[in-house]
């Protein structure tokens, strides 16, 4: 294995431009177009680091393994959603999700966790049933999916990857003094988060 | 190897799905219930992301986004209530939650 790696590093380097051209070669075609590089290995990788992450998240005792095993699963479905070209979304999901939502969660829980609920039974009375209703939950997946099969095409298109967040942003403010198609559900959005913000001063104050 | 299509995509969003839906029946812990509860807003976010790509347009990433601010305004006030629940009795455990019940 290292002596060939060896032999190909000599080569490389051998070659009248040097290694840059020679590594490049590896990830981009000779037309200059990136293509994708081993696209099921990093699928297979990131979807096994993602629901491995989901297990921890349900499996572990204490708050924060939790936490940190749901940062695992919430920054591999960001790389999905790189795979699948949508950068903005991806971006989004690492900063908003991984570095906003889940340091509000490690701050809940420094603020309730006590001694006794990391001591306690992991799983309530009546865990048979809610993971038997689970099971029946995947069993209708299974069942939806192996019937409705051929209702899902095979074609992948390809999203144009630079212009992505402006499309968004068109879709979301419009553009040239016209509404967006989701302006309206955007302003929304933000009304949400106002009362949102709101909702949890006003529970989390002692008193008004 | 098989190339990977909208399809995969969707068998590991049903995956982090049933896995939120087990955490949410089975944990005691509240904070874990809302972890676990984000896991399912996740798997419906990479669905919509992959039928986003599988139709070519950016209908689904816009859906995304908003999945995004809703997740936030849950995560808010399900911790703000959690707290406020913490400091009047003291326990955070779904199974002594149960004020309501009569």
């Amino acid at each position: 294995m290292i002596p060939l790696f060896i032999s190909a590093l000599d080569s490389a380097l051998r070659q009248p431009a040097g290694i840059a051209p020679f590594l490049i070669s590896f990830v981009a075609p000779a037309n200059g177009e990136m293509a994708p590089v081993a696209t099921p290995f990093f699928f297979y990788l990131l979807s096994g680091l993602a629901v491995a992450g989901g297990l921890l998240v349900i499996t572990r005792h204490n708050p924060v393994h939790c936490a940190l095993a749901l940062i695992v699963t919430l920054i591999a479905v960001a790389h999905l959603y790189l795979m699948l070209y949508a950068p903005f979304v991806a971006g989004v999901q690492i900063i908003v999700y991984a570095g906003g939502i889940m340091v509000l969660f490690l701050f809940v829980i420094m603020l309730v966790n006590i001694e006794r609920a990391s001591k306690d039974r992991r799983f309530n009375r009546i865990w048979p049933v809610g993971l038997a209703a689970a099971c029946a939950l995947m069993g209708l997946f299974v069942s939806a999916f192996v019937k409705s099969r051929a209702l899902f095409p095979d074609r992948m298109i390809k999203l144009p990857e630079a212009s992505n967040t402006q499309e968004i942003a068109t879709a979301l403010y419009g553009e040239a003094g016209r509404m967006g198609q989701y302006t309206f559900a955007f302003e929304i959005a933000s009304l949400l988060l106002l009362v949102a913000i709101l909702g949890a001063v006003i529970m989390t104050k002692k008193r008004i | 190897m098989v190339p990977i299509t909208t399809f995969h995509y969707l068998v590991v969003a049903a995956a982090l799905f049933v896995l939120g839906v087990i955490g949410v029946l089975t944990r005691r812990n509240v904070v874990i219930v809302l972890m676990s509860i984000e896991l399912i807003l996740n798997a419906v976010s990479l669905n919509l992301v992959a039928f986003s790509r599988m139709w070519g347009n950016l209908y689904g990433q816009v859906f995304a986004v908003f999945i995004v601010v809703d997740a936030a305004a849950e995560a808010a006030v399900g911790l703000g209530i959690l707290i406020a629940f913490f400091r009047n009795k003291e326990t955070i455990n779904i199974d002594e939650i149960d004020l309501l019940k009569w």
